[in-house]
């Protein structure tokens, strides 16, 4: 028995909560497309920018983002970061490169893995494209593209995706 | 005091499930609604607040990404509060009072249908002595139900009698969710969810989402053909652990009534009571005679959107003045286990 006067330090309340999300019809229509190997953004109507993956809305002009453009797979590293401290949620092998990627065509960019390239190698600029997982295992889901690879094609200048880091 | 106005409001038709649409969907047509009633440019309004919860949603921060259906760019002064949209309503008031601004759009949004709202209200009690009972929603309004009972205040007649009168008058909302021709018998031989609540007294699981806009004095009359005066504006809260109170009394709500100005020469109350027992606490606690008409546009029973349906009791009132139904009438907004805290406001026509 423990002291009655000793400051109790810890409880355990177990708690659940369940849910069932949904995304909303841009982010569906993302999802469907994605399902199909297909890279579909969504076009301000009142700014034009487009945003990819799209959640409904310009969150610069408060529109609705209704224009369908479909993007291709190829991109621009616009920012990385080199991955060097291990973490428990973390299976990859250390150190890896994670980069902001802008797709030809969309106006923000998503972050996603660099492989199949030294990480010393990695800088703003330089031109990738999607590595897909091999048709029988497309989803609805992101995660569709495994990483993104240098591809052989010259450096973007700066200039040209200043706007978009 | 500065005058204060309600000059729009605008607010989803309710429905049980939006799954479709995310809560940036649900938000961007009521807002430019809102802002477009106004006749307030959406740049020139000087200050924006929301009323809502991640946990509905399971989603962290989701009331971050709903600032993606304002706009807001260049930047705005924006604030949130963990609470119904009645609460933000209320920030943005004294917000006008600090004379920092002169207007204000409140917006406040729920996607219920995504999660078991009863299990997420059990997660607001407190952590150690109760949560781990795990009483929900329900089963907390269902023990303050038994109290009115026990008590002899109320009868469950009553309650399906609100029931009946609720759907009624929701035939007459296209917003409402639950409405139709219902009878006190047949309600009253249904079987109990949690004793003594029986379906009928229960609030509808709903998704919906509203937005308003207020103005202070001058800058209202010259937007607004008819502005709808908030007199006055109270927030009251009773003890956070429904044990040491006693449950059929709502001093919190008479206080607020009170200090908002009173429920003298109300001619409409909309009523914020979650459950159909809560409605008969809250007369009692306001002093409302038999000749206000209660809950016109159906109530909480007829839809019931949670973080929304205290914000939509103030808007469904200034409808009542919009549609000249009344001249002065009262708004109430609960929140926290059974009816532990109370919003009430008290609006007029010129
Ligand atoms: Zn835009």
């Amino acid at each position: 028995m423990a002291d009655a006067n000793e400051p109790v330090s810890v409880v355990g309340i177990p708690s659940r909560v369940e849910y069932t999300y949904s995304p909303g019809r841009a982010t569906t229509r993302f999802l469907r497309a994605i399902e199909q190997k297909r890279l579909m953004g969504q076009r301000c109507t009142g700014c034009g920018k487009v945003y990819i993956p799209p959640r409904g809305a310009c969150p610069r002009c408060g529109l609705p983002t209704d224009e369908e453009v479909e993007l291709t797979d190829k991109g621009t590293v616009v920012s990385f970061t080199v991955v060097r401290v291990p973490s428990e949620n973390i299976q990859l092998e250390l150190p890896y490169a994670a980069g902001s990627i802008l797709l030809d065509g969309a106006d923000i960019p998503f972050q996603a893995l660099l492989r199949d390239v030294e990480v010393a190698d990695v800088r703003p600029g330089m031109r990738v494209q999607a590595v897909w997982v091999d048709d029988a295992e497309l989803q609805p889901s992101f995660t569709n593209i495994k990483w993104f690879h240098p591809i052989d094609e010259p450096d973007v200048p700066f200039e040209k995706f200043q706007e978009h880091l | 005091m500065r005058d204060v106005a309600i000059v729009s409001y605008a607010q989803t038709p309710y429905q049980s499930s939006v799954s479709a649409q995310n809560e940036v969907e649900m938000l961007m047509p009521i807002l430019s609604e809102a802002v477009e009633k106004s006749g307030i440019p959406r740049k020139e309004i000087g200050f924006t607040c929301s009323g809502s919860t991640d946990y509905l949603a399971g989603q962290s921060f989701s009331f971050v990404m709903a600032v993606d259906a304002l706009g807001a760019w260049p930047p705005i002064r924006e604030s949130h509060v963990e609470m119904d949209g009645a609460w933000a309503l209320y920030e943005s008031w004294v917000k006008i009072q600090t004379g920092e601004v002169d207007s204000a759009l409140i917006f406040s949004f729920g996607r219920q249908s995504m999660g078991d709202l009863p299990s997420v209200l059990c997660l607001q009690l407190d952590p150690y002595v109760l949560q781990p009972l795990h009483p929900d929603g329900i089963s907390l309004a269902a023990l303050q139900a038994r109290a009115l009972l026990d008590a002899g205040k109320s009868s469950e007649r009553e309650w399906a009698q609100i029931a009946v009168r609720s759907r009624a008058d929701a035939k007459d909302n296209p917003d409402a969710l639950v409405k139709g021709d219902a009878d006190v018998d047949a309600f009253l031989a249904e079987s109990c969810v949690a004793s003594p609540l029986r379906p009928h007294t229960l609030p509808p699981v709903t998704d919906g989402a509203a937005a308003m806009v207020i103005a202070a004095g001058d800058l209202a009359r010259r937007v607004s053909e008819k502005p709808v005066w908030i007199r006055g504006i109270d927030h009251r809260l009773d003890p956070h652990m429904p044990g040491v109170r006693d449950l059929t009394v709502s001093p919190s709500t008479a206080k607020a009534t009170e200090k908002a100005g009173g429920a003298a020469g109300v001619e409409v109350a909309e009523l914020h009571a979650p459950f159909a027992p809560q409605e008969v606490i809250l007369r009692d606690a306001m002093g409302l005679g038999s000749d206000v008409k209660i809950n016109p546009s159906g109530g909480p029973l007829a839809a019931h959107p949670m973080m929304v349906a205290g914000l939509a009791r103030i808007g469904e009132a200034a409808r009542q003045i919009w549609g000249g139904k009344a001249g002065r009438a009262l708004a109430h907004a609960t929140q926290g286990p059974c009816l532990q805290q109370n919003l009430v406001t008290i609006l007029e026509a010129d």
